[in-house]
């Protein structure tokens, strides 16, 4: 029997010559990459080492990544303090990947990865944070796991205990129509999966439409397979990913390429056309309530949000900033933009995106993970209503109970923000 | 034996069961003040209202979206135990690595109040007198419960690993 991509991983990082679903195996991690949750990890990692008479030292400082975006300018004192102890940290065991709150290498964990070159294809790649499933865009298996599990992968270079997931293949084939993007994409196929579908599974993406998406989608996309529940979307390395790492990543050279054998065993063969697909919208407060924007189209919101590791990448900056060019954002809304790293930010600046959209009345803030999470930049009052391009929308998710949050695309949010209700960007 | 204190349906999110607002506060020791800290049962359980060993029962998919390790140590602090019809991965996984104990009950149907055995075996219902099967934790993560965490279990693999002498 043919192995899945991620069979195919995992067999390479365990030096086997095969493994299949259900085995439990422990591969060794090509990447292991934290934020701000890494004054946790090493909490956890100091236990581990606590009166065993060892030094606790990781196992390669030059396999681990840290990226302040959570909290950055840190909000409160006691966020400074958790930076403080991971910068010791960082020194302390000549940790390379390190990016601290810069504007000259700054930015969100699941942009600056992709961005620095830091996830190759084929690669095993770990982070303390859900969305660490973006990185299969480059045709790595990349999965989220705690603090505790990254602390033992800090001392032992590996994961374990890992069971070997089974895999959904998802093909997309046909065109994504004008103003129709990634984003609507994905959330259709977590209505389709449910928040659940693909718990414990990864989700495989093949098809033209998958083929001819930038890496940018690709990011989207697997970025937002967790919200299905699958440990990891995964695109096969392919042509663009050759582009992207050479050009968008200064990865200089041929860089490796596996591709699912033929005979491979998928738990379930999910066909999307995208060709009829129309803007998606998850509504609250779960994100497989998805619904095509028609149905929700006139709905008041008072907070537009443009950005984050789902959305804030260059292609998205650039739609928003083409729909709201020369138009102003509706009166009693605001319009927030995170661009998800200072290269996106400062590109975004040279091309006049920034400017098109501050001129239109959006707030731009500083790249990081902004008021996704509720906890700063931007909590929303009782009663309030945001539509935002991120990527959760659970009761609560951005500060505030009291509110709802509608997910959608860059474009949805821009056309959005100009008539201060739900807007079809077709439309414009 | 041990009583209901809680019951909530699908898909209860880590931004539930620990709100992002607070996720600045890591320590163990540290998190269990924000237990589900905007539903009701975060006032009992500061107050120490409710027992070590009370049980939660949830429907499916119980600890979706983040990966965040405080929606696993905040419930851990009170000692609860989680009897769920499913668990979303990254929470289970938390929850085994530092022993908050879950239990997959795919049937389960009680009411707060209720007394409930949770055995290895199943779950059963005193209150209405209905029992329920239980599924196994998944293979991969039983080795580290049994070795009591995934920090004593590192730490005896980390200690294996080290060049003798």
């Amino acid at each position: 029997m043919g192995m899945t991509i991620v069979e195919k991983i995992l067999a390479r990082a365990t030096g086997r010559s095969s493994v299949s679903a259900g085995d439990v195996v422990e591969p060794a991690v090509d990447l292991a990459m934290s934020h701000e949750n890494g004054a946790l990890v090493i909490n956890q990692f100091n236990e581990v080492y606590k009166g065993t008479g060892l030094e606790a030292r990781v196992w390669d400082p030059s396999k681990i990544a840290i990226i302040f975006d959570h909290r950055v300018p840190a909000e409160s004192s006691k966020t400074a303090t958790n930076q403080k102890k991971i910068r010791d940290f960082v020194a302390k065991q000549g940790i390379a990947r390190f990016h601290d709150v810069r504007g000259d290498e700054g930015g969100i964990c699941h942009q600056i990865l992709p961005e620095y070159g830091y996830v190759r294809p084929g690669g095993v790649v770990v982070g303390t944070d859900s969305h660490t499933t973006s990185h299969g865009a480059l045709g790595a298996f990349a999965f989220g796991i705690g603090a505790t599990e990254m602390a033992a992968v800090w001392a032992l270079g590996k994961v374990l205990n890992v069971e070997v997931p089974a895999t959904i293949k998802v093909v997309v084939d046909g065109h994504l129509p004008p103003h129709v993007l990634p984003k609507d994409l994905i959330l259709h196929l977590v209505g389709l999966l449910t928040a659940e579908g693909a718990n414990f599974q990864v989700i495989e993406f093949h098809g033209d439409a998958i083929r001819r998406m930038p890496t940018s989608g690709r990011l989207t996309i697997c970025n937002m397979s967790v919200e299905a529940g699958a440990t990891s979307g995964i695109v096969p390395a392919d042509d663009e990913t050759q582009r992207y790492l050479r050009e968008e990543a200064g990865v200089p050279g041929p860089s490796s390429r596996m591709a699912p054998d033929a005979d491979a065993l998928y738990s379930r063969v999910i066909e999307i056309d995208a060709t009829p697909l129309q803007p998606q919208i998850a509504c609250p407060h779960t994100v497989d309530n998805v619904k095509p924007v028609g149905a929700v189209a006139g709905t008041r919101v008072q907070q537009i949000v443009i950005g984050s590791c789902t959305n804030g990448r260059l292609d998205d900056l650039e739609i928003a900033a083409a729909i709201v060019k020369d138009k102003k954002i509706a009166q009693g809304v605001r319009m927030l933009v995170f661009p998800a790293s200072w290269r996106i930010y400062k590109e975004a600046m040279k091309r006049g995106y920034l400017m098109n959209l501050a001129e239109a009345g959006a707030v731009i803030v500083n790249p990081g993970c902004g008021c996704c999470l509720g906890v700063h930049q931007g909590a929303l009052g009782d009663g309030e209503v945001a539509l935002s391009t991120t990527n959760r929308n659970f009761k609560g998710r951005m500060g505030n109970p009291q509110s709802e949050v509608y997910l959608c695309s860059p474009a949805v949010a821009a056309a959005s923000a100009l008539q201060g209700t739900i807007t079809d960007p077709r439309g414009n | 034996m041990a009583q209901v204190v809680m019951t909530i349906g699908d898909d209860v999110s880590t931004d539930t069961i620990y709100p992002g607002r607070f996720m600045a506060t890591v320590l163990p020791g540290e998190t269990p003040q924000y237990a589900f800290a905007d539903l009701e049962i975060n006032a009992k359980l500061r107050e120490k209202k409710i027992p070590a060993g009370s049980v939660i029962v949830a429907g499916n998919n119980f600890g979706c979206g983040s990966s965040r390790e405080q929606a696993a140590s905040t419930l851990k602090g009170h000692e609860l135990v989680v009897v769920a019809k499913g668990f979303a991965r990254i929470f289970l996984q938390n929850s085994c690595n530092l022993g908050l104990r879950t239990v997959i009950c795919p049937d389960i149907e009680a009411s707060e109040g209720d007394e409930l055995e949770v055995g290895t075996d199943g779950v059963a219902n005193k209150t209405t007198g209905r029992t329920f099967r239980i599924e196994p934790l998944p293979k991969a993560r039983q080795a580290i419960i049994d070795a009591g965490g995934l920090i004593a279990y590192t730490r005896k693999r980390v200690m294996e690993s080290a060049p003798r002498g």
